[in-house]
């Protein structure tokens, strides 16, 4: 007549507490948070584009792409915008402070498959945090692909995200780096206009590119017209997909995007997967 | 959809002002691509990706171009009202909508059939001429109207 | 097909008595019998002590938007179809603690949190029943991912499965390949034989943990008769079902997904959620994380959640899914379509409890049928 026990502490449910290291405020309402695990292994292996359930004790978990470098896996990074309650919240993060982590979870960009083909990276707004970890990628691997074009569109001057970053991409000679914003103050000398405009200057052989897109989903809807306009194949584009997540391993339900589930067969599609769903508003 | 007899569209376009001045052969050349349409309020005209293959003159009611955002209501980005032209992806390859047209009250379209009208183009330059002088102008007020929307002119200041 | 050495293929019979000494002796090995019952109208899944706990002579009269019980005044105990309840009630509970934690510093610490698995016997699973439980097995425990909870209460689960011998209002389990007989995934199955001289049961044992406890009560070899009137109850359920789904619903809804008729079916759904209450396969869950007044203990906790709320598709200023046509196409392309692709089978088991359920009696293989008949229009 025994019953029997559960332990439920190796759930996957179950979130690692994770300390502070740094705070770095960037543009507008955005973070960025270095973590470091409270105990156990220091390194934390992902692939470029897989998020994490970040969890603030008693608040609540939300499901943020990590944005640092893969082949540093010593650091876990993490760029936050501050929109709901529980990322306000973390807003106000200091040093020492402690979150908890789930994953790393979902689909990855196609880092390894996109080698020998040119890369085009289109990213608006804070889609560039979960493009960021591909790019470390790619530069630190920069031999094994052909042109490496980074495309950015943001609102104005000030919300462009990794400012610095981009700048010193854009100084490496085996770089292209764009950057566009929707409007601007006289003393801006850069782009103005929609992220789009810019892929139609070309730089990249539209048979032998694989594209990267990631922002609000209207601008990827524009973006992938673009680039179809431009030749680029359906199955030669991927993008990442967000939808509300509760559970992040496939069992809430929440995710679903047709049937897929974003949390598992995502972030990261394969746009021809996807292409006929994403037509279709609010599925 | 009613088809109305060719003369009674050839009237309407002799009267509305998109077409004023335009030579009476080219007139009733055009007419023969075109219909009489009418959507209730609410209705869709046309949505985003769609074939454009048709533009319109509205001649009664009013019609708000929107962006569907998801996650959001749509995004109204003009509304046009009598008298305005709608549509003019027809001209530009690949002929797709670049916007959601709803009517907002009850309206009554003259529409024109695009392919229909890019073939007779096809066929006299001079005519396709003609109507790319009508389109330009509109085009072009709407793209600087279009512009001076962005500056966000009411935003706070330091934007 | 069964050799003759397989557990309990060859058919018993036991009578009303035996029955209550089959629950006798589940109870004996320490599990907890739940069983049909009569609460507030309806037949509900409540645990059961013996035989005089389940509805005798009660039968019900559903349609959409309509439960009804009725006293025939019989004897049958099991002459009614699926109530508002689904077994995902106690195999997957409506609210279920993940864990808790302390806080400590500006830390915390997860508590570790042994509990003990319950010991269900479900006495009463109908065939269709029996495929949501496999349903379910495939969503928690297939190879996706592990639920630890779901997969610790299922193993201990006990299924007796009853073959309905009357078809219910609402239910298509024929058109869905899922009834009305329980071919396998029990470890009893029962068929009511009852009239004015004799109440007896065939038995069937479909595991050797069925078979043993089978062995232990009193039962004599089925005769001949016991098997042919089973047999023909079983095939009047089948002949007498009310409604069917449309054949490949699956390819017919993926290809109608800007169909009219979802604009038609939302000017009558409420979007109240019951279909995904009562759905025995609906999964959905939502994730609290509670804390105390001290802010010092936090908890989480999984809850049901139905993709027909707005909240369900929120992100960051607004849900996707707004409308309720919208919301109404996720949960029937989800049951009847894409399912097929997550899961390898069908989400739809023709219970039919979303249609007595639906308080304005919106019926899926009607919605279906209009799909189908009016495909390519609009």
């Amino acid at each position: 007549m025994a019953l029997a026990a559960v332990t439920r502490s190796i759930s996957p449910m179950v979130p690692r507490p994770f300390r502070v290291e740094k705070v770095v405020r960037d543009v507008s309402d955005t973070f960025t948070l270095h973590l470091r695990p409270e105990e156990g292994r220091r390194a934390f292996p992902f692939a470029p584009g897989q998020f994490n359930m970040l969890y603030l004790f008693g608040v609540g978990e939300v499901p943020i792409s990590i944005s640092g470098d893969p082949g540093e896996p010593d650091r876990l990074i993490h760029t936050i915008r501050s929109v709901g309650t529980v990322t306000a919240r973390m807003a106000a993060l200091g040093k020492g402070d402690v979150v908890g982590v789930r994953g790393p979870f979902g689909s990855a960009w196609p880092v390894e498959a996109a080698e020998g083909s040119d890369v085009v990276i289109v990213a608006g707004g804070v889609g560039l945090a979960p493009l960021r970890p591909a790019i470390y990628h790619i530069i630190t691997n920069r031999g094994k692909y052909g042109r490496l074009r980074i495309l950015y569109g943001a609102r104005t001057p000030r919300d462009i995200l990794f400012r610095g970053q981009l700048e010193r991409w854009s100084s490496r000679l085996d770089t292209f780096v764009d950057v566009t914003v929707d409007r601007a103050s006289g003393d801006w000398h850069g782009n103005v206009g929609v992220v789009t405009r810019l892929i139609a200057h070309g730089g990249f052989d539209p048979d032998n590119t694989v594209a990267m897109v990631c922002g609000p989903e209207i601008m990827m809807r524009f973006t992938l017209q673009a680039l179809a306009d431009r030749g680029v194949a359906s199955d030669r584009t991927h993008v990442s997909m967000e939808r509300n997540m509760k559970c992040a391993v496939g069992f809430c339900g929440h995710c679903q995007y047709g049937g897929n589930f974003v949390c598992r067969d995502g972030p990261v599609f394969r746009f021809d997967r996807i292409e006929d769903i994403f037509a279709v508003r609010e599925f | 959809m009613t088809m109305v007899q060719i003369e009674g569209l050839d009237k309407l376009l002799r009267e509305h002002p998109f077409f004023d001045g335009m030579d009476d052969a080219y007139r009733e050349l055009v007419s023969g691509c075109a219909a009489n349409e009418v959507f209730q309020a609410g209705a869709y005209i046309y949505k985003e990706g769609q074939a454009a293959d048709k533009f319109y003159l509205i001649r009664h009611g009013r019609v708000a171009l929107e962006v569907h955002v998801p996650g959001k209501s749509p995004i109204i980005v003009d509304t046009l009202k009598a008298g305005d032209l709608m549509g003019w992806s027809w001209l530009v390859p690949p002929y797709r909508a670049s916007f959601d047209a709803r009517a907002l009250e009850l309206t009554r379209l003259l529409s024109l059939d695009a392919a229909c009208l890019r073939g007779k183009m096809e066929e006299d330059p001079a005519l396709g001429y003609d109507l790319h002088k009508r389109f330009t102008p509109v085009m072009a007020s709407r793209l600087a109207a279009a512009r001076h929307q962005l500056i966000d002119m009411y935003g706070h200041p330091g934007d | 097909m069964a050799g003759p050495d397989a557990p309990g293929r060859n058919k018993m019979a036991i009578d009303r008595n035996g029955l209550q000494d089959l629950i006798d002796a589940l109870v004996g090995d320490g599990y907890r019998v739940i069983g049909p019952r009569i609460a507030d109208g309806a037949v509900v899944l409540e645990p059961v002590a013996g035989v005089d706990d389940l509805p005798a002579g009660w039968r019900d009269e559903q349609d959409g938007g309509r439960y009804r019980l009725v006293d025939g005044g019989g004897d049958s105990l099991f002459e009614f179809g699926p109530g508002p309840q689904a077994w995902k009630r106690y195999l997957y509970p409506p609210t279920e603690r993940l864990w808790r934690a302390r806080r400590r510093g500006k830390g915390f610490a997860i508590e570790d949190d042994a509990t003990e698995t319950p010991r269900y016997a479900f006495l009463g699973v109908r065939a269709c029943d029996i495929h949501a439980l496999a349903i379910h097995d495939r969503v928690f425990d297939g190879g996706r991912g592990t639920d630890p909870g779901y997969q610790a209460r299922r193993r201990e689960a006990f299924v007796i499965a009853v073959n309905c011998t009357r078809a219910g209002g609402t239910c298509f389990c024929v058109s869905m390949g899922t009834g009305p007989k329980a071919e396998a995934g029990f470890d009893l199955a029962l068929t009511e034989l009852v009239d004015g001289n004799r109440h007896d049961f065939l038995v069937e044992a479909g595991s050797e943990r069925g078979a043993q406890v089978l062995a232990r009560i009193d039962h004599r070899e089925a005769g001949d008769e016991d098997v042919t009137s089973a047999d023909a109850a079983l095939a009047r359920t089948a002949e007498t079902m009310g409604r069917e789904m449309v054949p490949d619903v699956a390819g017919l809804l993926g290809r109608n997904l800007e169909h009219p008729q979802w604009n038609k079916v939302a000017e009558r759904c409420l979007t109240c959620a019951n279909c995904t209450l009562v759905c025995p396969t609906c999964f959905c869950s939502t994730v609290e994380d509670v804390t105390d007044l001290t802010g010092d203990t936090a908890e989480r906790w999984r809850k049901w959640d139905s993709c027909f709320t707005v909240d369900f598709s929120y992100i960051h200023g607004g849900s996707i899914r707004r409308e309720g046509a919208a919301r109404y196409r996720q949960w029937m392309t989800h049951k009847l379509s894409t399912w097929h692709q997550q899961f390898g089978s069908s989400g739809c088991v023709g219970c039919g409890r979303c249609i007595t359920w639906c308080p304005v009696g919106i019926d899926i293989t009607e919605e279906a049928r209009a799909i189908r008949d009016s495909e390519g229009d609009g």
